[in-house]
């Protein structure tokens, strides 16, 4: 049997079972929304997979009880005996379908026309129900074949024959006390009725099934087993006894290796998850007529059991989601002018000690304009809250339970559970969704899931004596500094420390600085002697981390940090190290923020610039640039493309020489001509300028830039600051040298031109030589 | 709910306290803390125990008090708490009592600010009186409270 219907089967009895307790509660409490939401997820659940399945007659019954609880859900009507009992017939009918299936894999000969008819009927309002005839008691609408057990709240109809075999499965799933205990009669009556096939079907396994939990207990034991060690590794380092450290040595390599094969089997990868969604995308798009191609990276990013269990379903819906309301119809996409079929990709990757899962659709986006009137017309909000949100909080309260904006409810979705389901679920480990969407163009949806319990290869630096571990994975490289180039290479631009790297400026943050660390006297005064510089990517941007000492790199298990810390953001958790003791894990995107490398508003420039961009759509929305600001002549605000700096230099004004009439100096054993922009460009101001100052700024400020092979040298009177802008708003340029104005941080701001500026100087030769005399 | 009747107690400057001996997981030594930069003051680190790490409150610091003269180690009294084990660090530790349920009082009217949440009141001991804490607001963080506030 299909893998996807064998675990639909385990998964859905076990729903089952829940929902029969459920809704007897239910009938206890019936104003309890969340138990009603619960019921209400549980059987929208059911539906959608059988849905894609292709159980059609299930579907059907599942359907009708799902709309009846979604009108019970929007309080259209309140819940009475009658309807308690018509959801427990269905749930029997449901039952009675998923035995038929684990026996035959088909759901059965019966449609339950009557059972169907009664969940219809239960729906209306007593008003709508007026007109039509007063349905008999409880008693008499027995699900399927009326069976007499089922007048008493249908909780026993299950106990019908067909029954067994579903019960079969779930039961030789494991004998774990999760399973509720069940009645010993069910399984007589199994064995009775001899569906000794299905006990038979399953093949010699090559696997078995744990509880999750006992492998937490063993984890936690290993741990306490790798610190026995260590113990007594360090107690016979101490002895000097062969016949001692010949055993120890070998408890070291067994405990070890124990360590590693126990944390494994709690490790599966995403493609577990993934590789179901072909045919969910496929099917779900067939029955809508829609084409979809989806393409899936990072299948093999691992993750921890549990937390793949807990992603399955949000990840499911969201990718459903995105199918059914995200990708237009064929004839909508050709009439935007995009490829009639929709592109669906799924992307898992490890990113800042975290599991990513993007799921991005190229279909019509969100558009935020319903989204707001829809929230404002349920009552969400008002409509002057509404009018005062970002674009960015109007798109999550798509977050919020009973929300969607769907035209209609559709068969697959648009009732609204689903993405509160995906936040509830997301939340509930720590995770985080975002949603990024631009009209037209798509939609995003970002899942972070954070490695709670999962292996993580870090490596471990100190910082005045204090340990912390990073993720490997967001380390690009360390560099070492040794004492005497600590002063000399790393620079500084307005105070900011930066060091270069290929040519490129890298913005420092001081571990101890950035953690208040207070210096640790035990460990002495020796920072400024090296330092070792971790460059880390936070999303797309770089930055070094400065520390004191960089050690191994190691597995480590994360742990979670409890309640108490969750408002640290630099750190994504904890761990215990080979010693026993406990270091902290730095949170890449966190550190990055809190060291304002990354701040919250750019990370989410995309969704709030979304309209700026659609008028300039030609320019490639994602390409930011660094700009390096400084003041040219007259104060005027400048910015070079840092990609085309190679270097910062300082000359002392002595350095300059005069070598026929160019300026130049002389620079790593070449020649480099100097560019003066106070001559290079254009006059200004009406007033003419001092010709040439007599005292020249010492030293004197260059950037040094490669253009078409030539390195030159441009002087320029101070270096304001590194920015990263996308430089928009542009307007032309008013003067020769300069490639056009453009608005960087919110100041005007002239943008170099260097082959035009090289130009022009090769041009002025002659003046410049008039001012260089002036120099001498 | 019935008032809990056997406390464990504990210490904090010649203070008496105690809290629902239910809750309370295990009573153990001074344990080596991993200083958490940033973290609220009242945080005063990680411990690593038997492989679970445990967040130690200075519950010294959450009612108040002065800090713990340097150089003296403090005890732990590990909780059990929704999200996961807390421990209570603690000067010394008392016996485990059983007290009479008329025994108790509610903090006077003069007992005010922030500690007042997390004292639930005293029980009247032969010569002294048993401070009865509220466990899970003594291990909530000021920082935390804030956040739940907004939130709510």
């Amino acid at each position: 049997m299909d893998d996807l219907i064998k675990e639909f089967l385990v998964e859905s009895n076990e729903n089952l079972d829940r929902l029969d307790s459920e809704l007897v509660k239910l009938e206890s409490d019936p104003s309890s929304q969340e138990l009603l939401s619960s019921i209400f997820r549980t059987i929208h659940t059911i539906k959608g997979s059988c849905g894609f399945l292709g159980f059609a007659k299930l579907e059907k019954v599942a359907h009708a009880g799902e709309s009846l609880l979604s009108r019970l859900r929007d309080g259209k009507i309140s819940l009475t005996p009658e309807i308690t009992t018509g959801l427990l017939a269905m749930v029997d009918a449901i039952r009675t379908m998923l035995g038929a299936i684990q026996s035959t894999e088909q759901d059965g000969e019966e449609v339950y026309p009557d059972l169907i008819e009664t969940l219809k009927r239960l729906q209306l309002t007593p008003e709508e129900a007026g007109a039509k005839p007063q349905s008999p008691p409880a008693a008499s609408e027995g699900p399927k074949k009326g069976s007499p057990e089922s007048a008493k709240g249908g909780k026993n109809g299950g106990k019908t024959p067909e029954k067994s075999p579903a019960e079969t499965a779930s039961s030789s799933r494991s004998d774990s006390a999760a399973t509720p205990p069940r009645d010993p009669a069910e399984d007589n009556a199994a064995a009775a009725h001899g569906h000794e096939e299905t006990r038979a079907s399953g093949a010699p396994s090559e696997t078995i099934r744990v509880e999750v939990h006992l492998l937490d207990r063993l984890m936690n034991l290993v741990g306490e087993l790798v610190l026995t060690r260590n113990q007594i590794t360090q107690y016979s380092a101490r002895q000097n006894d062969a016949n001692l450290a010949t055993p120890t040595q070998q408890l070291n390599l067994l405990t070890s290796e124990l360590q590693e094969e126990v944390m494994k089997t709690r490790m599966q990868p995403i493609s577990n998850i993934f590789d179901k969604f072909p045919r969910v995308v496929r099917d779900v798009g067939m029955s809508l007529g829609k084409q979809v191609q989806i393409e899936m990276e990072g299948k093999e990013t691992e993750l921890d059991k549990s937390l793949l269990e807990a992603v399955k379903d949000p990840l499911t819906h969201i990718v459903r989601n995105s199918v059914d309301h995200g990708i237009e119809m064929p004839e909508q996409r050709i009439a935007a002018d995009k490829r009639p079929e929709g592109h669906l990709k799924l992307r898992a990757c490890h990113e800042g000690g975290q599991v990513l899962v993007e799921i991005s659709d190229d279909g019509a986006g969100i558009d935020v304009v319903r989204v707001r009137n829809k929230a404002v017309e349920r009552g969400l909000i008002t409509a002057q809250q509404g009018a005062h949100m970002t674009e960015r909080e109007i798109l999550n309260m798509i977050f919020l339970p009973g929300f969607s904006t769907a035209e209609k409810v559709t068969n697959i979705s648009g009732r609204g559970v689903g993405m509160d389901v995906v936040k509830t679920n997301i939340d509930r480990i720590n995770g985080s969704v975002e949603l990024q969407s631009r009209a037209g163009k798509g939609t995003t949806v970002k899942i972070k899931i954070p490695l709670t319990l999962a292996i993580v290869r870090a490596v471990i630096v100190q910082s005045n004596g204090r340990r912390f571990a990073i993720p490997q994975v967001s380390i690009q490289e360390l560099v070492r500094l040794d004492g005497d180039n600590v002063q000399s290479e790393i620079e500084q631009v307005h105070g900011v420390p930066v060091y270069r790297i290929r040519g490129r400026l890298l913005p420092l943050v001081y571990l101890s600085k950035e953690l208040k660390l207070k210096k640790n006297v035990a460990v002495g005064n020796q920072q400024d002697d090296a330092a070792n510089i971790v460059v880390l990517q936070a999303d797309d941007h770089l930055f070094g981390l400065v520390v004191d000492e960089i050690n191994d790199s190691e597995e480590i298990v994360v742990k979670p940090l409890s309640n108490q810390l969750k408002g640290t953001k630099v750190f994504a958790g904890a761990t215990i190290m080979g010693d026993g003791k406990v270091a902290l894990i730095l949170d890449v995107v966190g550190l990055a923020q809190s060291a304002s490398i990354l701040t919250e508003s750019r990370e989410y420039a995309l969704a709030d610039k979304s309209d700026e961009l659609l008028e300039t759509e030609s320019q490639d929305q994602s390409e930011k640039e660094t700009f390096l600001l400084f003041s040219g002549p007259d104060d005027g605000r400048m910015a070079l493309p840092l990609s085309l700096l190679a270097r910062l230099e300082e000359f002392p004004a002595s350095m300059v020489e005069k070598s026929g009439n160019e300026w130049v100096v002389q620079y790593r054993g070449k020649i480099l001509p100097l560019i003066r922009l106070d001559i290079v460009l254009e006059e200004r101001r009406t007033r003419l300028r001092h010709k040439v100052k007599n005292v020249e700024p010492d030293p004197l400020q260059v950037l040094v830039c490669h253009d078409a092979g030539r390195t030159l040298g441009i002087i320029v009177e101070r270096i304001l600051d590194i920015v990263e802008d996308r430089a928009l708003i542009k307007s032309p340029a008013t003067r020769e040298g300069v490639q056009h104005a453009v608005v960087i941080n919110d100041r005007i701001t002239e943008l170099l031109d260097v082959p035009a500026i090289q130009r022009i100087a090769e041009e002025n030769r002659s003046l410049s030589h008039e001012h260089a005399e002036v120099i001498d | 709910m019935a008032q809990p009747n056997q406390f464990c107690t504990f210490y904090l400057d010649k203070l008496m306290f105690g809290v629902d001996l239910l809750k309370v997981q295990e009573v153990i030594r001074y344990l080596e803390l991993t200083e958490i930069p940033l973290a609220p003051r009242v945080v005063s680190g990680l411990m690593n125990l038997r492989g679970q790490i445990v967040t130690g409150i200075d519950l010294r610091r959450r009612l108040e008090m002065e800090d713990r003269p340097e150089g003296t180690f403090p005890m732990n009294v590990v909780i059990r708490s929704g999200g996961g084990a807390v421990s209570l660090l603690v000067d010394e530790i008392g016996d485990v009592i059983e007290v009479e349920e008329d025994s108790f009082e509610p903090p006077p009217e003069t007992l005010q600010g922030k500690v007042r949440e997390v004292i639930l009141g005293v029980h009247k001991l032969d010569k002294k009186l048993l401070h009865v804490l509220d466990t899970d607001k003594a291990c909530e963080t000021s920082e935390r409270s804030e956040t739940a506030l907004v939130e709510g």
